[in-house]
């Protein structure tokens, strides 16, 4: 039923109602929300059989799923930030053996500095955990994801982080129809693992694997992400018509056929680039969206499909490698190798600054006027005296002293709102 | 699009406004979207939450800069934040205060809104009445259900009812109720006010 609710209350009553048999968590913001909905389900009896652990720490969090998943159960977690960090090891090795856990990841930026906001440094930075990572644009998503995720998890034997802006949806408090208990009853079969650790029968997995099979382990993991991108599709095809709505699959296409230019996004950010798309066809220019559910497997040929007919991709992102520059603009320009479309990479909305429709107008303003180099990454909204502030004292004749803290001191220059760097 | 701001510091419920008023629209059939702004919450620290409301599905997340309307529960703000930052002049500001509009020195911004369209009131004393602690947050959403007609009052005691427990839902749903009709009350008298000044 359509009801107005946070949206980790959103994920926490979607997830309970996947029927998981051990959550195992450890609280840090802003995911803390869902696994205490969580705790408190499994308390009171509602979601049963369940065990909670409440571990010591996320690198025990994700090994406790992986433990619960390998003697065959469903299990589920839910982290960010330096916490997601804190358990990489330990995602590795759940995909390495192929077990299906799904977990939330809140994202949040990574430090330092210390910042608890919302950007896409953390799931980027274990962009290749061979984790199959999901992005909700909203909070209906982000619920719906999850019934996909454990699904889809369960058919190719591979863990799905479904990730969520941190505080932007997980706090945002907005309409959410949670998939009702019947329906995911009928889409989601019991879990029956591949390969169940049994006390009675005891075996290993996860053992020694030398040079003489050790790239074939990683191609499986590999082979099985591909798997899923052909299952993607029919799987949330399948969910939607259950649901009686659209469910979020690969990507999601705003009005694609005509356009000329595309803004690309991933997560909460998709609806303001909607917005600024829709508001610049009001002034005649052909601007679409193209919206990434999907990020690991990369889906190449569906990105390429939708954007071959463009003169001009704008990829705005949430995260930054730093020292090359975007993460999902990379991927974008590969799957367009040898077409003539332009992308642009455009980092954005780090740390939790907002990415507004104003910036975001004043951004495709200045693509469309032919201002924008696409031969090196841009930066939304920065200020770029204090940054050059920094530099200069940096250079030849350093200062001493706290860098990070001068910025803060350098902050009362201008507002620097829609400036493209 | 209407779009509300609500000012306060940690503790008062400043985040449970925006949600009430959410589900209250949310009630009346509209979209509505509320959120925090996000930073270390500690009681007494300004806090700032935000919610939309719209008949069309809500896409913007950022926040609010530009309102419709602003929402005061801490009149000690009024000099340490610029509250009323990019109001729309014919937008709505609900402060709850023990002083008057004038006394709080706000008449440019009374000049810009119109005296109608601004307004204080004592949601503490009306919160003490019915709850017996002075928590603004209910008072100050049935006034401006009064002030703004964006909502209904019903809907206001309808969300106040799904969030709380029955014994502090009543108390806050009678304070919502009467700081409404207070302010109902109040336009009435300045509505005769004016008709005895036109008819002088």
């Amino acid at each position: 039923m359509r009801d107005q609710m946070e949206g980790s209350v959103a994920v926490a009553t979607a997830v309970a109602r996947c029927r998981p048999q051990v959550v195992a968590a450890y609280p840090i913001s802003p995911q803390t929300h869902i696994v205490e909905g969580l705790a408190d389900l499994v308390r009171t009896g509602a979601l049963s059989p369940c065990e909670y652990l409440l571990v010591e720490s996320e690198f025990a969090a994700m090994s406790a799923c992986i433990g619960a998943s390998a003697a065959g159960v469903r299990a589920y977690t839910a982290s960010s930030s330096q916490g997601l960090l804190f358990m990489a090891e330990a995602l590795f090795n759940a995909s390495g053996l192929g077990l299906p856990v799904v977990m939330t990841v809140a994202n949040r930026a990574i430090g330092a500095p210390i910042n608890i906001w919302n950007d896409h440094s953390d799931t980027m930075a274990l962009r290749d955990a061979g984790w199959i990572q999901l992005y909700a644009a909203t909070n209906q998503e982000a619920a719906d994801l999850h019934v996909l995720a454990f699904r889809v998890a369960e058919t190719v034997s591979l863990p799905v982080m479904v990730c969520m802006d941190g505080f932007v949806l997980t706090h945002a408090f907005e309409e959410v129809d949670v998939p009702d208990q019947d329906g995911v009853d009928r889409y989601l079969p019991a879990f029956r693992a591949r390969q169940q650790l049994d006390p009675g029968d005891p075996m290993s997995i996860g053992a020694l694997v030398g040079p003489e099979a050790f790239m074939e382990a990683k191609l499986l993991v590999h082979a099985r992400q591909l798997r899923a991108l052909d299952l993607l599709p029919r799987l949330s095809g399948e969910l939607a018509a259950q649901l009686e709505r659209r469910s979020a699959g690969l990507l999601d296409l705003h009005r694609l056929d005509d356009a000329e230019t595309v803004l690309v996004g991933m997560g909460s950010v998709l609806g303001t680039l909607q917005a600024v798309a829709d508001a610049s066809r009001e002034d005649g220019d052909r601007v679409g969206v193209l919206g990434v559910t999907c990020f690991r497997p990369w889906p190449a040929v569906e990105v390429r499909q939708a954007l071959e007919r463009a003169q001009r991709v704008v990829v705005v992102e949430k995260a930054l490698s730093i020292g090359a520059g975007g993460v999902l603009g990379q991927d974008v320009r590969v799957a367009l190798e040898g077409l003539p479309v332009e992308v642009h990479d455009v980092v954005a909305g780090l740390g939790g600054r907002p990415v507004g429709v104003s910036s975001v107008g004043a951004l495709l303003h200045e693509v469309l006027a032919g201002r924008l180099d696409a031969r090196r990454p841009h930066f939304l909204d920065v200020n770029a005296s204090i940054l050059a502030a920094e530099l200069d004292r940096s250079g030849d004749r350093a200062e001493h002293g706290p860098e990070l803290e001068r910025f803060l001191a350098d902050l009362s220059g201008p507002d620097m709102a829609g400036r493209v760097s | 699009m209407f779009a509300v701001r609500i000012h306060g510091r940690g503790g008062q419920g400043v985040v449970t406004a925006a949600e009430l008023l959410s589900i209250a629209a949310f009630l009346e059939g509209r979209h509505a979207q509320a959120f925090p702004t996000f930073g270390s919450e500690r009681t007494g620290a300004p806090v700032t939450s935000f919610c939309r409301i719209d008949t069309e599905p809500i896409r913007l997340r950022e926040p609010i800069t530009a309102p419709d309307a602003v929402i005061v529960q801490d009149p000690t703000l009024l000099r340490q934040v610029d509250v009323f930052a990019g109001l729309h002049s014919d937008g709505y500001a609900l402060v709850n205060s023990t002083h008057s509009v004038d006394e709080l020195d706000l008449t440019e911004l009374s000049a810009r809104l119109g005296g109608a369209r601004l307004m204080s009131i004592d949601a503490a004393l009306v919160a003490r009445q019915h709850l017996g602690r002075p928590l603004p947050n209910a008072a100050l959403l049935g006034a401006f259900a009064a002030l703004s007609g964006v909502v209904g009052i019903e809907a206001v005691e309808a969300a106040i009812r799904r969030r709380f427990d029955a014994g502090t839902a009543a108390g806050n749903a009678a304070a919502a109720r009467a700081a409404h009709d207070l302010v109902l009350s109040r336009r009435q008298d300045s509505d005769d006010r004016e008709g005895e000044l036109r008819h002088a």
